[in-house]
């Protein structure tokens, strides 16, 4: 699992509030090289929350990113590139994502979260 | 890429091994997926630098379709973690990056406005009524841009009417009518092949 997903993932579980980002617990990190796409990312930098991605990436050992983006204009190659890598070069191969109110654990094998929810959680 | 070679790529995927009846699993053969994928990208603009959601994905073949395709990101999402496994596979066999995400489509909220676009082959809902309808208006939440998907041709003014009024839709439209095969995969078939009309349709939702 890439941050890009993790972006994306909260916990569904019926009546939590406090679904979003889930805190990432790895044991297996890997680092898969991926093309630089510069205008794609000058577009995503306003759609993440950066928030979560800055925590994620520290996480999974990755403390590189600012705490604020910069704004497009001025978001040169080196914040570009630090972007691309935690965005889409870092992967979760196992560990846990956790829900922020609950603690519920979501369990990540090979790379592919499990997000199913138990029969009384929904 | 040409279409021909996109077809002939995706021929080469591993399918179902086991497909399990309740959950609809049978493959989006290549002659589909390429031209689904291809005409997104050809006439839309829909995959190449964006972010690609398959609802449903199976073993993977649309997810490989659009990452072959310069997708930027692609995301593939299934209940079936058999399939995922396979879908993996098939990703690492082809060389391209793809994520997969083990969920029920149903209950998925995801968050934000990241993906494009959704291609998805959903059930067609004959074993769980409405799974279809499910699928679709799961994927008009997730789309900032497009929704490409194949629908049964007997249900086409039913969905056209449900996407327009209820599922936030701001065009709806039957790009082409394809045949589909079934193969054998369940007893209840009687013909070893059976090969229905399907539509593909591309919806665009309202801005959320
Ligand atoms: C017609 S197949 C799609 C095949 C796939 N596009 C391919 O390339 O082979 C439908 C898929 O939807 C999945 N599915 C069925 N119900 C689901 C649900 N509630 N949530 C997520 N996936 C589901 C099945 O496991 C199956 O892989």
């Amino acid at each position: 699992m890439r941050l890009i997903v993790h972006n994306m993932l909260s916990c569904n579980i019926r009546g939590v509030v406090n679904k979003f980002p889930l805190r990432i617990e790895p044991e297996k990190v890997i680092v898969k090289e991926v093309d630089f796409n510069p205008d794609f990312l000058k577009h995503m930098i306003a759609k993440i929350d950066w928030k979560a991605l800055v925590d994620g990436a520290r996480s999974m050992g990755y403390p590189e990113l600012p705490d604020h983006p910069p704004t497009t204009l001025e978001s040169d190659e080196s914040f570009l590139r630090k972007f691309h890598h935690s965005l889409l070069e870092l992967n979760l191969e196992e560990g846990s994502l956790v829900c922020p109110e609950t603690g519920r654990k979501f369990s990540v094998n090979k790379g592919i979260p499990n997000m199913l929810l138990h029969e009384d959680e929904v | 890429m040409k279409l021909k070679q996109l077809e002939g790529l995706l021929g080469d995927l591993e399918q179902f091994s086991n497909p399990k009846v309740e959950l609809e699993q049978y493959p989006t053969g290549p002659h589909i997926a390429s031209r689904m994928l291809f005409t997104a990208e050809n006439s839309y603009g829909d995959i190449t630098d964006k972010v690609v959601a398959d609802f449903g994905c199976g073993c993977g073949t649309l997810s490989a379709a659009a990452a072959l395709l310069d997708a930027a990101s692609v995301i593939g999402f299934d209940i079936d973690p058999q399939s995922l496994e396979t879908a993996t596979l098939n990703a690492e066999e082809l060389e391209v990056e793809i994520d997969f995400v083990q969920c029920d489509i149903t209950k998925l909220e995801l968050k934000g406005q990241i993906v494009n676009t959704v291609v998805m082959n959903p059930p067609f809902g004959t074993r769980k009524k409405g799974a279809d309808m499910e699928f679709l208006s799961a994927a008009m939440k997730v789309a900032s841009d497009a929704v490409y998907s194949l629908h049964k041709t007997s249900t086409r003014e039913h969905i056209k009417r449900a996407a327009l009024r209820d599922f936030n839709a701001k065009s709806a439209e039957v790009l082409c009518e394809l045949r589909y095969d079934l193969p054998k995969l369940y007893k209840f078939h009687k013909r070893k092949e059976v090969d229905i009309a399907v539509d593909l349709w591309r919806f665009e939702p309202r801005q959320n």
